[in-house]
């Protein structure tokens, strides 16, 4: 078994929202829960045409989960206040 | 990255609730003017109010209160520190805005006969109207900037105001936080409505966005404000809220008390005689999560199913609808557990007490040409209502100066140096990363400032955010995203500067917790019923002085003003 190694440290967090790859049409335009974010927090992978977390740094306020026009998008409450 | 320049008439800095109403009242003031809104989010999802909001806290609705008795109850709740032409301006045109809202569709609740459901949970008046469907408000507002025709800028991140050779104000910078690109925008007026300060204690949970106040609303504007050289006001009078434990909402002892809900200690006693927040309230709040009773909860276990039903709609959809979810995480359930409460990381909002930007009854500032409104300008207790009625002032105003005003000239220089200080933490090649320095400062915020306050331990806190404001130029963003985030530390750590030297100053104890200065335990009228203000003096540091308080326009005998002292139920007034 082999573990990966790194250059140089890097947190890592479990993210509160998550998109569901199936239920995502960002491939076909859709940016809403991008634009609806008080934090500018979500962005679109090109490569993949979803939405995805890039930063943690989350209201857990909801607009993202609500405003989406196919249930793609879940929030959590954050890890360290769950 | 490029250096984008533009020229407005009408300025309106923060799309949440009084700036889009501020941009709209303009327009409508001066159909020819050219208004721009410029927001840090998107307009559709942004501000304090961002998910609706569950209802109105200080409706001044003949028939059940009058414009006096609202400045008198403030005017208590504040312990005497108002300037109570601004607390009449805002009561006395209360009513007409919340029928304004109401004909552009905002939902407010209503009996059978169709008036307004009016509910008290004040210590004296009755003040309170709920909006059971209040989640669409900021869809409301954004249909009326499209119905007048503002223009919007979203995703700009604006960092210093412009200020004209001769003093007036000139437009603001900005930059894109998603390019990077650096913004000139001149405008003859501004209205600055960027929020509270709710980035400026660290939760206790240590996630730096679980903050009270929605965290885009990092103290920007108080920041802003304070570099053009206006006067800031209260500053120490600092907001702390009682919230759910870890959930950085609030448990609405406010909202579910008209349904029989309340506030007890572990015993399940009550211990206050009104939940309306004030600083009062919080410090027998604080006595109980501290003594013996301790901690402190929200007791709805006793209702009738119907009943909780109807709370857990209110309180799941609206505002903060994440909290049904946070409760059944906790595996909460309102009908068999009382919910545990505890006291919220400091910020500074007047919405909720009084600490911000002096305006006067027309949302005008101390410099020229530049107005403010909402939760970040100087009008106690002001909330929502108040950031739209204000917000309606400064568009006014800020049309009104507009349309006799020419643009400022500026210097090339102030615009060259400011580029220069946004860029620089994207051109470094390495440093600090902007969540580490906001992680140590916001820490450092809680262990000196947070009250009870100790002379000596905000004294080495000013001393700490001396030696951060070093660091700010050590920080580093590899994106125009970290860099939003890097230049809130600037705004931050000025806000906590400012909180500590307004409460350095202020040598007395006021306002219950919010200003619970140890040393000084005592209220101290003879020398401090006066306005602490804070401003950058000629030297260009940043220094308090006192001003004096307006005469009261509305007489208080001394049973109103000791009123908010009494709020803690005596044992013997405990029903067995």
């Amino acid at each position: 078994m082999s573990f990966p190694t790194f250059s140089l440290a890097q947190q890592r967090t479990s993210v509160p929202v998550r998109i569901d790859d199936e239920k995502c049409i960002a491939d076909k335009g859709c940016t809403v829960c991008v634009d609806v974010c008080p934090l500018d927090v979500l962005a679109i992978d090109l490569t993949r045409g979803k939405a995805y977390m890039a930063f943690d740094e989350c209201w857990y306020c909801m607009p993202c989960e609500k405003d989406c026009p196919t249930g793609a998008v879940q929030v959590d409450i954050p890890y360290l206040l769950r | 990255m490029n250096t984008i320049e533009r020229e407005v008439d009408v300025l309106v800095i923060g799309g949440g609730t009084a700036g889009p109403m501020a941009a709209v009242k303009a327009k409508q003031a001066g159909p020819d003017l050219k208004v721009l809104l410029l927001e840090k989010a998107h307009v559709k999802r942004s501000g304090a109010i961002s998910m609706g909001m569950d209802g109105l806290n200080n409706a001044v609705v003949p028939g059940f209160a009058t414009p006096e008795q609202y400045v008198r109850e403030i005017t208590a709740a504040n312990d005497g520190i108002v300037n109570q032409k601004t607390i009449l301006a805002y009561a006395e045109n209360s009513y007409a805005m919340i029928e304004e809202l109401d004909r552009w569709g905002v939902k407010f609740e209503k009996d059978e006969t169709g008036d307004y459901a009016m509910r008290k949970v004040h210590h004296m008046g009755t003040y309170v109207l709920p909006m059971p469907e209040g989640h669409d408000i900021k869809k409301v507002l954004y249909r009326q900037l499209k119905k007048n025709r503002i223009e919007i800028t979203n995703r700009l991140v604006a960092t210093r105001l412009i200020v004209g050779e001769d003093g007036r104000i000139a437009g603001t910078f900005a930059f894109d936080c998603r390019t990077g690109d650096f913004h000139v925008v001149r405008a003859k007026s501004v209205v600055l409505a960027c929020g509270a300060a709710g980035r400026l204690g660290l939760p206790a949970s240590g996630y730096l966005f679980g903050t009270y106040e929605n965290p885009t609303n990092a103290g920007d504007g108080y920041s802003m404000a304070y570099h053009a050289g206006a006067e800031l006001s209260g500053i120490e009078c600092f907001q702390i809220n009682p919230l759910i434990k870890d959930y950085n909402g609030p448990a609405c002892a406010y909202v579910t008390g008209p349904f029989g809900g309340y506030t007890t200690n572990s015993r399940g006693e009550r211990f206050i005689e009104c939940d309306y927040w004030s600083g009062q309230m919080m410090q027998e709040f604080h006595n109980e999560l501290s003594g013996g009773n301790g901690p402190v909860f929200l007791k709805l276990d006793h209702l009738a199913e119907e009943t909780i039903s109807t709370i857990e709609t209110i309180l799941h959809t609206n505002e903060r609808p994440s909290r049904g979810r946070f409760h059944a995480g906790r595996g909460t359930d309102y009908r068999e557990r009382m919910v545990e409460m505890h006291i919220s990381e400091i910020g500074l909002c007047s919405g909720h007490s009084a600490s911000g930007v002096w305006v006067d009854e027309h949302a005008a500032t101390t410099v020229p040409g530049l107005y403010s409104a909402g939760d970040m300008a100087c009008v106690p207790h002001n909330y929502m209502l108040g950031a739209f009625v204000y917000g309606r002032f400064a568009g006014v105003s800020a049309a009104r100066h507009a349309q006799v005003h020419s643009h400022a000239a500026v210097a090339a220089s102030q615009i060259e140096a400011e580029r220069q200080r946004v860029w620089a933490p994207l051109l470094r090649e390495s440093g600090l990363p902007p969540a580490q320095v906001e992680y140590k400062l916001r820490r450092m915020v809680n262990d000196y400032l947070q009250p009870p306050k100790v002379t000596k331990k905000m004294q080495l806190g000013l001393e700490r955010f001396e030696a951060i404001r070093e660091d700010l130029d050590l920080l580093h963003a590899r994106n125009p995203h970290e860099l939003m985030r890097a230049m809130e530390v600037h705004a931050i750590r000025d806000c906590a500067e400012m909180a500590a030297r307004a409460s350095l100053y202020r040598t007395e104890s006021r306002w219950g917790l919010y200003h619970a200065r140890v040393d000084y335990p005592e209220r101290n009228d003879a020398d401090w019923r006066v306005h602490v203000q804070l401003h950058k003096n000629a030297a260009g540091e940043m220094a308090c002085f006192k001003r004096p308080l307006e005469p009261y326009v509305i007489a208080m005998d001394q049973d109103e003003h000791a009123a908010y002292q009494k709020l803690r139920i005596h044992k013997e007034a405990v029903p067995a």
